[in-house]
């Protein structure tokens, strides 16, 4: 009997919500708030995993107690009570959305219109309790068997705990460690639920893999968890979030993403981030500290990040590079929007082990209103790493007087064969460019996606196409009254 | 008020930069068709005037009216202004660095249509007619897809300015000096569409110092602005006698 194991704690705490009037099966719905071993056991029962993984996380929760929150960001954050949050929370019924798109912020709404977010989606994205799933289900389906024909894995991380535990456990933490940071080792502690991708050797995944087709992803975001393994000489290209805002009750996401590429494998990784970012004054809004990292295990290996950041009120987040294999190379092209009272601090890293590998980083940072924006990287060159290079070009927009960029380039090299180039630029949106395109009759907001949409088309253009289409009208719509 | 003889009225303009006064008292009629030669020393005001007429925030009317088109041209804003008609031609055209020439054409023929009530054209459409207006102005078809003035030479840019010019077709064109960094090719260019649109009704002011151009251009009028004022309003006889003996000579007789 398992729930003999429950801390008097946990009843406690259990006892409380039941006085506050909730009538739910709490014990498969969610877990009072608060962090120890309790919590961590529960999770993994409720979630009926194999012991492994539950030493796995007391292991990391553990550490995670030892260590603490980065001081070195430049982010101001209101402190955290850990003890505070609810650390598991089964997905919520569709009951419990608001009934019709009546009930849903008329604001959001409006945004998906602008964003062109077609109608029936719309409800979805806000979390209206519709009985039918649209036609994404026969989308979901059709799609998985189509990847289950050529061997392909794509499935909810929890499912693939079930199918390929072998999987898990010889890949989980092997790129991001479970004490690797403060944020990491807590969501190795709880994660709840996220993506799983294998692709076999010599497969090219003849889609593209998107988290908005799995059905499974409500309410999984706050502490989520990916994994990529691709083979020997297998491509992916993954596509994360979505263009439109999400509902989400959750203040804190603390994601890890891991990949792993072998032997001339390819993993493209694409992510558009548009939490909800607070209000004008800075009110509300995600915090969202990631760890994503990618090791090219094998030669030849190829690991690209491509990431427009547009949400959340504070954005932590260095999407990484470790380049083991021979000849192995690295990418990370990034836009990172900051409006209002947003604060971004990210960045990639780029850690160069085997000989020949090259990696490259295109950062290109925009800051409007009262926000600010860092560009944080760092190239390291072992000694191990012949003949290793790096370029990085980093540019900042300022929009407006009162925001702010900041650039932090890490380089350590400790080989003098290593070829490693740094190029920043800041820029405003010129008065002189502006009145051109009012001259020729283009709004001064118009003008601005123009512009900025042209500051960015350097990451665009390694968007899907469809992707990048989407990433410039939420270029548009986030910095909506920045000028003008 | 909407006499068909003015399209342009411009009554006693003094127009601030920053804390310095550049135009004192200006005063100026263009009718439809009509194509204005705009001269004077350097400093005298005349770039000044079209930036200001075009509604540059910098460029600060501080006393004066000008109608256009029977409107009140300083209560509209810059785009408004631009999509009612009114074209300038840059001096220096400024660059934006990742916008393809084509998207920002576009956009702006499609911001003025819209403000006509037609329906915006989509990427195929406008590409035949770009297409079409760059061969006749001589320009490489690239051109469209290069990022706006990224790297252009100051003649491919004043070449870029003549094809916004032709794809807009606005009522009255403000053209500083375009010929200035152009070729022979480019000059003859400017002449053939400045004939084509004054054709079709478009009025012109045109700044040059170039007597070889003016002198193509057949204008009704040629004025000198000296020290943000009209000192003197001819006709082509004007333009040579200044080509002649210069600004300095021209003053000192009309002072005289």
């Amino acid at each position: 009997m398992q729930t003999t194991e429950q801390a008097p704690a946990l009843n406690q705490a259990l006892d409380g919500l039941y006085r506050h009037g909730f009538v739910t099966d709490i014990e498969s719905d969610a877990l009072p708030p608060g962090l120890d071993e309790d919590t961590v056991r529960a999770i993994s029962r409720k979630k009926r995993e194999p012991d492994f993984l539950l030493q796995w996380r007391l292991k990391a929760l553990a550490l995670w107690q030892t260590l603490e929150p980065p001081q070195w960001t430049h982010l101001r954050i209101n402190p955290i009570d850990f003890q505070a949050l609810c650390y598991y929370s089964a997905p919520k019924s569709l009951k419990d959305g608001p009934k019709s798109l009546a009930e849903v912020d008329p604001k959001l709404l409006e945004t998906y219109e602008k964003l062109g977010v077609p109608l029936h989606e719309r409800a979805r994205l806000a979390g209206v309790a519709v009985d039918a799933v649209f036609d994404s289900v026969s989308v979901g389906t059709t799609f998985r068997e189509q990847l289950a024909k050529v061997g392909v894995v794509f499935s909810s991380f929890s499912h693939a705990v079930e199918h390929h535990p072998e999987l898990i456990e010889r890949y989980l933490g092997s790129v991001v460690p479970m004490g690797d940071n403060f944020y990491a080792a807590l969501n190795s502690a709880v994660f709840s639920d996220g993506s799983f991708v294998y692709i076999p050797k010599g497969v090219r995944c003849p889609m593209e893999l998107s988290s908005y087709f799995r059905i499974n992803a409500r309410n999984t975001g706050q502490f989520e968890r990916t994994l990529i393994i691709a083979e020997e000489g297998s491509h992916v290209s993954y596509l994360e979030g979505c263009t439109a805002p999400q509902r989400d009750e959750n203040q804190l996401h603390a994601a890890v993403v891991e990949l792993v590429a072998h032997d001339d494998a390819h993993i493209k990784y694409s992510t558009v981030q548009n939490w909800y970012p607070g209000d004008e004054q800075g009110r509300g809004g995600i915090y969202n500290f990631v760890t994503k990292r990618g090791l090219c295990a094998g030669q030849r290996a190829h690991i690209a990040w491509t990431q427009v950041e547009t949400g959340s009120a504070i954005t932590w987040k260095y999407p990484s590079v470790v380049l083991r294999g021979d000849d192995s190379s690295g990418e990370f092209h990034s836009i990172a929007v900051a409006n209002h009272f947003q604060q971004a601090d990210t960045g990639t890293k780029m850690i160069h082990l085997g000989r020949n590998t090259k990696s490259r980083i295109v950062s290109k940072g925009i800051s409007a209103g009262h926000a600010h924006n860092s560009y944080r990287g760092q190239v390291r060159v072992a000694r191990t790493a012949a003949n290793a290079g790096n370029t990085t070009q980093c540019d900042s927009l300022l929009i407006g007087p009162n925001c702010g960029a900041h650039t932090y380039p890490y380089v350590d090299a400790a080989r003098s064969d290593a070829v490693v180039e740094h190029e920043a630029t800041t820029t405003r949106i010129s008065e002189e460019r502006l009145f051109y395109c009012r001259q020729r009759g283009i709004a001064p907001q118009d003008a601005t996606a123009l512009i900025v949409g042209g500051f960015c088309q350097a990451v665009l253009e390694e968007l899907p196409m469809e992707f990048a289409l989407e990433a410039k009208a939420l270029l548009a719509v986030s910095l909506e009254g920045a000028v003008g | 008020m909407n006499t068909p003889s003015t399209l342009l009225q411009v009554r006693n303009l003094r127009v601030d930069v920053g804390e310095r006064n550049v135009l004192k008292s200006v005063s100026l009629d263009v009718a439809p068709g009509a194509l204005v030669v705009l001269m004077g020393a350097n400093g005298s005001g005349k770039s000044t005037l079209g930036l200001a007429l075009a509604g540059h925030p910098s460029y600060r009317v501080v006393s004066g009216q000008a109608q256009f088109d029977g409107q009140d041209l300083l209560a509209m804003n810059a785009q408004e202004r631009a999509r009612a008609g009114l074209f300038l031609s840059f001096q220096v055209p400024p660059d934006i660095p990742g916008v393809k020439n084509n998207l920002f054409i576009r956009s702006a023929l499609n911001a003025v249509r819209e403000a006509r009530g037609q329906v915006p054209l989509d990427a195929f459409d406008f590409l035949a007619s770009a297409r079409t207006a760059a061969q006749q102005l001589g320009l490489p078809e690239a051109m469209l897809g290069r990022p706006v003035n990224e790297g252009f030479s100051g003649g491919e840019r004043k070449r870029n300015e003549l094809l916004q010019l032709a794809l807009l077709q606005p009522r009255l064109a403000l053209l500083d000096e375009i010929d200035s960094g152009m070729d022979v090719d480019g000059v003859r260019a400017v002449v053939q569409l400045v004939q084509n649109l004054r054709a079709q009704g478009t009025a012109f002011v045109v700044v040059s110092h170039y007597l070889q151009l003016i002198e193509s251009l057949e204008p009704d009028t040629v004025l000198r602005l000296d020290q943000g004022c009209i000192a003197e309003s001819g006709d082509l006889e004007l333009a040579r006698r200044i080509a002649r003996t210069g600004y300095a000579h021209a003053a000192e007789a009309v002072g005289a």
